[in-house]
């Protein structure tokens, strides 16, 4: 007779984490247990995968309130450190955006300019427990008479302070080539004229969606690692777009999901929220993220054992067709080529260029596979999964 | 035969010395460009490899220094600070000597000194900021 099919609760997992007996693996090594043994047996040994990724993610930011303040203010303009917040929000609530630049900052008026300090090193300043220049302004109301502040904070001062990035862990992304002839400054790290590199940034087979492609068991309330500290998906991120080609496999061979997240800021480590500065196009913030995934069947077996062979992506032009609005791939290359050093194209070798950590995020799903065996992490049930477009109609 | 990479800084006003030749002819030295700058207010920077015989490398050095121009060996000028380097590889884009390059399948971002051509694209091309210049004072002679 044949063994019983796998079939795991979140349930049982946590039991098995509580109890010590929680097997975890992290996400590069699932893909060599599948391909040993076969998705039905990997999901009967295996509990929990864990995946990791670190990289600039521009679409970050940390909401702060700053109060109470004497006398009272509703600030209508504030500045962290010179770095402009957004202030459109109550009395003393502010939100900080990773890519705002300094007030200063030359900005590209000497091209490429350097964007040396913006949101992401405030951010950044405040997790390393560096006190933060705060600036206020305000028109002056009969309840918050107060019209000008000026002081330094530090983050476990502030009343809250709250991690909270809109667009997160993207499910693969662009490899960026350069085909005209002057070196051009991206969001995608420099490129040189003539295909000289081509650039890419993904953990490949330790990155977060990749290991779920369908998004089967992740969502809103799914408990993550997030800056060195216990953070929460909230749900799909901005452009989160699940139709789009797909391969056998069920991963996408174009960027296609994206995350939503949150954590508490204060609880947070300089080491995996920290600043960047991308030559000649502006400042963000290379953020950690790890999520754990739950082996609940053989499927979710299957989808968490894929290696950088089984992963594709598309080689796009950043010098002429991105910035018309008009990126066409140029072709197809796995994440093994890319992490082998070059990527065929066009009849030449181009050198690949990472601007994503794998040694981070490899740290990143260790750390969390440490977690979850030592009790202190436990995994949680989504309320909703990630929107799953057509596929979720099928 | 001796090599070694320098920093020229040129005042505003030289302009009329054609330092390469004379280096070539007068000293026996061969040359490799590696940076040429001219800064908004007109100073001039470049970074030289300079080869030849040591006694005329030292002569040549002094023929630049006679004429005005701060020489300083810059060898060791890059640095990285390893506490901000986060391993991502953005900076072997720009890096034309190899020096900083990945280690496979680790996939760490290796820095070898010994390849740096000072020619500090790194410190301007790294995301984390973690290529630093420092001006180590070694003069030559």
């Amino acid at each position: 007779m044949a063994k019983k099919k796998v079939s795991k609760t979140i349930d049982d997992i946590n039991q098995r984490i509580r109890e010590g007996k929680v097997v975890v693996v992290t996400a590069d090594e699932m893909a060599g247990i599948v391909h040993a043994k076969g998705p039905e047996q990997a999901a009967r040994e295996i509990d929990v995968v864990t995946t990791g990724t670190f990289a600039p993610m521009c679409s970050s930011g940390a909401f702060i309130n700053f109060g109470p303040v004497q006398p009272a203010i509703k600030a209508s303009s504030v500045s962290l450190n010179g770095v402009p917040a957004y202030a459109g929000l109550a009395a003393v609530d502010i939100y900080i955006g990773a890519t705002e630049p300094a007030e200063d900052d030359p900005l590209n008026g000497v091209h490429p300019g350097q964007f040396k300090y913006g949101g992401g090193h405030v951010i950044h300043d405040l997790v390393a427990g560096k006190k933060v220049e705060l600036r206020a302004t305000a028109y002056g109301t009969d309840c918050y008479p107060n019209r000008s502040l000026k002081k330094r904070v530090a983050l476990q001062e502030l009343s809250s302070a709250t991690l909270l990035n809109p667009r997160n862990a993207y499910q693969n992304y662009n490899c960026a080539v350069n085909l005209t002839s002057k070196t051009i400054y991206t969001y995608m790290g420099v490129l040189k004229p003539n295909c000289g590199n081509a650039n890419y940034s993904t953990a490949g087979q330790l990155s977060p969606l990749l290991n779920d492609p369908l998004y089967m068991t992740l969502g809103l309330g799914s408990r993550i690692f997030l800056g060195g500290a216990v953070g929460y998906i909230i749900g799909p991120g901005t452009q989160h777009n699940p139709d789009v080609a797909r391969a056998d496999n069920g991963t996408p061979l174009s960027p296609a999901g994206t995350l939503m997240v949150m954590g508490n800021l204060k609880d947070m480590n300089p080491k995996w929220v920290a600043g960047v500065s991308m030559l000649g196009y502006g400042c963000s913030l290379a953020v950690g993220v790890g999520v754990p995934i739950p082996v609940l069947n053989a499927d979710i077996a299957r989808f968490t054992g894929v290696s950088d062979e089984e992963l594709f992506t598309q080689i796009i032009d950043y010098g002429s067709d991105y910035p018309k609005g008009e990126a066409v791939s140029l072709g197809t290359v796995s994440y093994a080529q890319l992490k082998s050093g070059t990527v065929p194209f066009n009849g030449q070798d181009v050198p690949s260029v990472p601007l994503s950590s794998y040694v981070r995020a490899l740290e990143i799903a260790d750390l969390l596979k440490e977690w979850i065996e030592k009790g202190q992490f436990l995994l949680t049930q989504p309320v909703e999964t990630l929107p799953a477009g057509k596929m979720g109609m099928a | 035969m001796y090599k070694k990479t320098l920093s020229l800084r040129f005042p505003k006003k030289m302009v009329d010395e054609p330092i390469a030749v004379n280096l070539v002819k007068k000293f026996d030295l061969s040359f490799n460009i590696l940076k040429a700058t001219i800064y908004p207010r007109k100073e001039g920077f470049m970074v030289l490899e300079l080869s030849g015989h040591k006694k005329n490398f030292q002569r040549g050095v002094r023929y630049l220094k006679t004429i005005g121009i701060k020489v300083e060996s810059i060898g060791q000028d890059i640095k990285r600070n390893e506490e901000l380097c986060f391993h991502c590889g953005a900076c072997t884009a720009v890096c034309a000597t190899g020096a900083l390059h990945i280690k496979r399948p680790e996939m760490t971002v290796e820095f070898d000194k010994e390849r740096c051509s000072a020619c500090e694209w790194c410190v301007a091309a790294c995301p984390a900021r973690a290529m630093e210049v420092r001006f180590n004072r070694t003069l030559l002679d």
